[in-house]
């Protein structure tokens, strides 16, 4: 009997239990009767919202505000009343047929912003007509808030991701924002957290009418973590004041730490011009300054060369090579001649005769040309020796990127034996060739960045650590390694050097930069420049340089000026340098005629002079 | 004159069949086929960019299939009625062998190599060998010597269904290796031990437990449990053999871990993710589960009387994927509602209780076991198919019947039917073995 009734019994069996359930499913069942209303279950990325930035002293540099965007699921889309939307959300019908055509390239299913960032009161405007555009819903998103005005170098900007960045990372979606430049570019991933998603459940009117299911199956977006900068905002901000009209790059770094207190490049652009509807327009705007550049930064990017501020570095690099010692001296006599017809000039008077610490603080030519000479020669060949010399420059961190937590940079140059074969076309140059780099002044070139670095070496005497923008967070790994990186020369050189160095701010070429009261150490540089007009090399006014730390004993700060055609180097970046250690140091600044000076000083005349097409002077 | 005899005679046969055929199942047939191609149609329209009929149409393709299958149905009506036990055999080769060579020239989709594509048809030669293996087990039932409480038969009757069971596992198809499971019905129909359903049962039940529950736990349950047993065995008959218990116990163990690492060690992910959502292990919408969700959602918001043909907005929205396919079920559900979705299930139900009743009517074991392996399969495919749609049996991809897209299935199920109903037909011209 069983034999022939099993089946037929577990056929009625199972056909009435597809029955129950069924009729449970689509009679009894409340929750799916209202969605035959419905029916669509609207997934919408949830933002975590991004993580702020502070400053050393957690100070907000960096906050969020909303702003909402008009989304468009093109599937959904049916005929809509286009004036009254674009009444609503302020687009032109132009654009709006032109956002609806890429979102619908982009995905028929997946939401695309077709207005970006309306006002809250359009939004609110907009939320109680959104059943007259079916297809189109509201989605809150919050966009940057810059607190200060300073720092857009640094702190960088977000824009919405491109087509590329689509590709690239499944992780975006049309609309959303990255992080361009700067920290919100290097600390992308911290800062954006990781977004969720909510399910929502919409009505036939296609208006939200809350979460699906209670929001059981909404993912939680996880955390964007906060930042701590290193920068001091207040230092930056004094920095970019004193920076206002001229051209150039300042660092500041704490040399014992490697944390990067202010990186000032000039001319530079307020963060908040940046965000929101008004971003493409103004970036075009600061693309399109060719001439003073304000997107370029110059303190990690522009290339110069270092001028008589290699002068310490090359002693040090002597020393410990036992060219010379402390007690070696040269006379100068105005210079010298190194080869027949070849003078070296200098500012020393006639009959000087210099130990290692006047030469530093008189800067004497003669001194770094002869001992550079001797440094050369005393390898087998100048090839091994421009190598052997290379090597130390690179141990302060010369001539490579310095590996700092930003997402730009350059490495600067160091010529090595390869390079001069290149350029005088075979092997047969010698040191007097080269003679240029003892001073400074030959091929080297470095950045402002990497001047500072080299700073923070002679104040640490003989270590550094890599610069770093973003303060060692407890719970995860910091970026970059952060130890002590050794120079290629022993501490006890440096003692000499450093006091040459203490003399320049004391009775040498930057007397101006003194501060009463606090024993520091500089060096000033003045670096000759040309530029090319009408395919004439032309030569412009020289660069002003100054690196200097203070105090002598346990430097707090060590920095880097650069300011393009300031003449020579104690005439601009030695007191703004200063000014900046003064505000640093005590917070408040006593010597107001200098910061008066140096606030209101302008060098726009002498950067309109290669523009102006007349004849010019330089160096007046 | 013997020529126009002859002739006379076929008319007379065939007037004969035709008045013994089993016009309820003809007619549910068509019923089902015409339900399937409107519904594929629905739910592969484009509201943007259709017009009505399009040669490239997947509902349009569904049609052609039908055509196709019901030219050779009804060469199949005309057919000897001895012809397909006479050559059951040979179909059934020519089905394994389909199967084997699908390893060298079969159509990788999806990770499965289960198709083969000549000149951009494809066909799943798994769907032929359902077919085949009914007739092979039906002939091999109706040999005299055949008898199921013996091993020998018994190994022979295996052999026959675990060879296409194999080879669709290794495509690897896991959801039609299980439909073979449906011939269990037939066996035990013709005789087989209730034991081995009762063992089936069991295993199953303690399949989904070792999937369930951690390994270690389970056996210490089934320890536990067996212990119990024996002792409480003990108390009421004073005697027990511990041996058949004990043989018992370390089987289940043996099966609990050897599922545990089928489970782990080398089912896909696909199914392991799949076997995880009807277990209620996860919970994750936009993974595996999804697809269950939105047709569960699909059919419940059909409610009572249906969106309107055309009208789903689930089924538009493109929320459940392979809605013409495997979801099929969703798309009815959501566009007619509970009457529609009822009237598929009591088709259904007719349909199999019908054939089930004529099986027991055919004279020979021959056409009972085909019939009866007919009915078991459509039950099965059924069984599962509308079950998982709805979320009370695992998500195994297998088509439903007549219904869902796809010219292998059409063509099967198109030929397994008809050739009941020609046997059906046949029955009072058969002798009784």
């Amino acid at each position: 009997m069983i034999r022939i009734y099993l089946l037929k019994f577990l056929t009625i069996l199972i056909s009435s239990i597809f029955f129950i359930k069924l009729f449970s499913l689509q009679v009894l069942d409340k929750d799916y009767e209202k969605l035959s209303q419905n029916n669509a279950i609207l997934e919408i990325e949830d933002y975590p919202e991004r993580g702020f930035i502070f400053d050393r002293k957690n100070r907000v540099l960096v906050s969020n505000q909303p702003a909402y965007d008009v989304m468009i699921i093109p599937e959904n889309l049916s005929p809509f009343d286009t004036l009254s939307f674009c009444k609503l959300t302020g687009i032109n019908k132009k654009k709006l047929k032109l956002n609806l055509e890429s979102a619908r390239k982009y995905s028929k299913r997946l939401p695309s912003v077709v207005v970006n960032q309306i006002s809250k009161e359009s939004y609110a405007e907009l939320q109680e007509q959104m059943w007259k555009f079916q297809g189109f819903f509201v989605q809150k998103k919050s966009i940057r808030d810059y607190r200060v005005n300073f720092g857009a170098n640094v702190l960088g900007y977000v824009s919405e991701v491109n087509t590329e960045d689509l590709t690239k990372d499944s992780y975006y979606r049309q609309g959303d924002l990255i992080g361009r430049q700067g920290i919100e570019k290097s600390y992308e991933k911290e800062l954006r957290g990781k977004k969720g998603k909510k399910f929502l459940q919409k009505d036939r009117f296609n208006r939200i009418i809350g979460p699906y299911k209670n929001g059981k199956y909404d993912i939680e977006p996880s955390q964007a973590q906060n930042i701590n900068l290193t920068i001091d905002i207040e230092l930056q901000s004094y920095g970019e004041k004193l920076m206002k009209n001229k051209r150039g790059g300042i660092v500041a770094i704490e040399p014992e730490t490697g944390e990067v207190l202010a990186l000032i490049t000039a001319p530079s652009y307020d963060p908040n011009i940046l965000v929101g509807r008004k971003r493409s327009r103004n970036y075009k705007i600061l693309a399109n300054d060719t001439i003073s550049k304000p997107l370029f930064d110059r303190a990690l990017l522009a290339q110069y060369s270092p001028g008589s501020t290699l002068k310490p570095l090359n002693a040090l690099i002597a020393l410990q090579e036992k060219i010379i010692d402390n007690e070696t001296k040269y006379n100068c006599n105005k210079g010298f001649y190194y080869a027949k017809n070849a003078h070296m000039d200098c500012n020393c008077r006639y009959g000087t005769k210099n130990d290692l610490i006047s030469s530093i603080h008189r800067s004497c030519n003669t001194f770094f040309s002869r001992t550079y000479i001797n440094l050369i020669n005393n390898s087998n060949s100048a090839s091994k020796g421009v190598e052997k010399w290379k090597n130390y420059l690179e141990s302060f961190g010369f001539g490579n990127y310095l590996g700092y937590d930003l997402p730009i940079g350059r490495p600067g140059l160091i010529p090595n034996s390869e390079f001069y074969n290149v350029l005088y076309k075979g092997e047969n140059w010698s040191a007097t060739n080269i003679i240029s780099n003892g001073i400074g002044q030959g091929e080297v070139l470095a950045t402002p960045i990497q001047l500072a670095n080299y700073a923070c070496a002679l104040a640490n005497k003989g270590f550094y650590v890599t610069p770093h923008f973003v303060r060692t967070r407890k719970e995860e790994k910091t970026k970059i390694k952060l130890s002590k990186i050794n120079t290629k020369v022993e501490t006890d050189y440096f003692n000499n050097v450093i006091d040459g160095m203490h003399k320049v701010i004391e009775k040498g070429t930057a007397r101006i930069a003194k501060i009463k009261g606090l024993e520091m150490c500089g060096k000033t540089g003045t670096v000759e420049n040309f530029t090319i007009i009408n395919g004439n090399k032309t030569q412009l006014t020289d660069h002003s340089i100054f690196i200097a730390f203070a105090p002598k004993e346990n430097p707090k700060i060590a920095i880097a000026a650069f300011i393009e055609n300031g003449y020579w180097g104690s005439r601009w970046a030695a007191p703004i340098s200063s000014l900046m250690i003064e505000k640093y140091l005590y917070n408040s600044i006593d010597r107001r005629n200098l910061e008066k000076r140096m606030l209101n000083g302008s060098l726009e005349n002498e950067y309109n002079k290669p523009l102006s097409g007349a004849n010019f002077n330089i160096n007046e | 004159m013997s020529i126009t005899n002859h002739y006379q005679e076929q008319i007379l046969i065939l007037m004969n069949k035709t008045f013994r055929i089993d016009w309820i199942t003809v007619v549910i047939y068509f019923l089902l086929v015409t339900a399937g191609i409107l519904n594929i149609f629905s739910s592969t329209y484009d509201i943007e960019s259709s017009t009505y009929i399009n040669y490239d149409s997947l509902a349009f393709k569904q049609f052609a299939f039908f055509i196709f299958s019901l030219i050779s149905g009804v060469f199949v009506l005309m057919a000897p009625s001895k012809f397909f036990r006479k050559f059951s055999s040979l179909i059934y080769l020519f089905s394994i062998m389909l199967l084997i060579g699908l390893f060298a020239f079969g159509n990788t989709v999806y990770g499965h190599k289960s198709w083969y594509t000549f000149f951009g048809i494809s066909i799943q030669p798994t769907e032929i060998a359902k077919f085949a293996t009914n007739l092979a087990i039906a002939k091999l039932l109706s040999e005299i010597q055949i008898n199921l409480k013996k091993i020998k038969s018994l190994s022979q009757v295996f052999l026959i269904i675990v060879i296409p069971v194999i080879l669709t596992l290794m495509q690897p198809d896991f959801g039609s290796a299980l439909i073979f499971l449906s011939f269990i019905f037939v066996l035990f129909r013709e005789g087989l031990n209730p034991n081995f359903l009762f063992f089936l049962a069991l295993s199953l039940i303690l399949a989904i437990f070792a999937l369930l529950k951690p390994i270690l736990y389970v056996s210490v349950f089934l320890t536990g449990f067996f212990g119990c047993f024996y002792f409480i065995l003990k108390k009421i008959y004073k005697k027990v053999s511990i041996f058949p218990l004990l043989t018992v116990f370390i089987a289940s163990c043996a099966y609990v871990y050897s599922i545990n690492h089928v489970y782990n060690d080398l089912l896909s992910q696909r199914h392991k993710d799949r076997i995880d959502i009807f277990l209620g292990k996860e919970t994750d919408i936009m993974g595996v589960g999804y697809n269950l969700n939105q047709s569960i959602i699909a059919i419940g918001s059909g409610g009572l009387s249906g969106k309107g043909y055309l009208q789903g907005t689930q089924t538009k929205g493109r929320f459940v994927p392979r809605q013409h396919t495997d979801y099929i079920f969703s798309s009815i559900g959501e566009e007619w509602g509970f009457y529609g979705t009822s009237t598929i299930i009591i088709l259904f139900a007719t349909l199999i209780l019908r054939i089930l009743f004529r099986a027991e009517q055919q004279k020979n074991v021959f056409g009972r076991s085909y019939a009866y392996g007919t009915a078991s399969l459509i039950f099965m495919h059924f069984f599962i198919n509308v079950g998982m749609s709805i979320g009370l049996v695992p998500t195994i991809g297998i088509p439903l019947p007549f219904i869902s897209y796809g010219g292998s299935s059409m063509f099967t199920f198109t030929t397994l039917v008809f050739v009941y109903i020609n046997i059906d037909a046949n029955r009072l011209n058969e002798t009784r073995i």
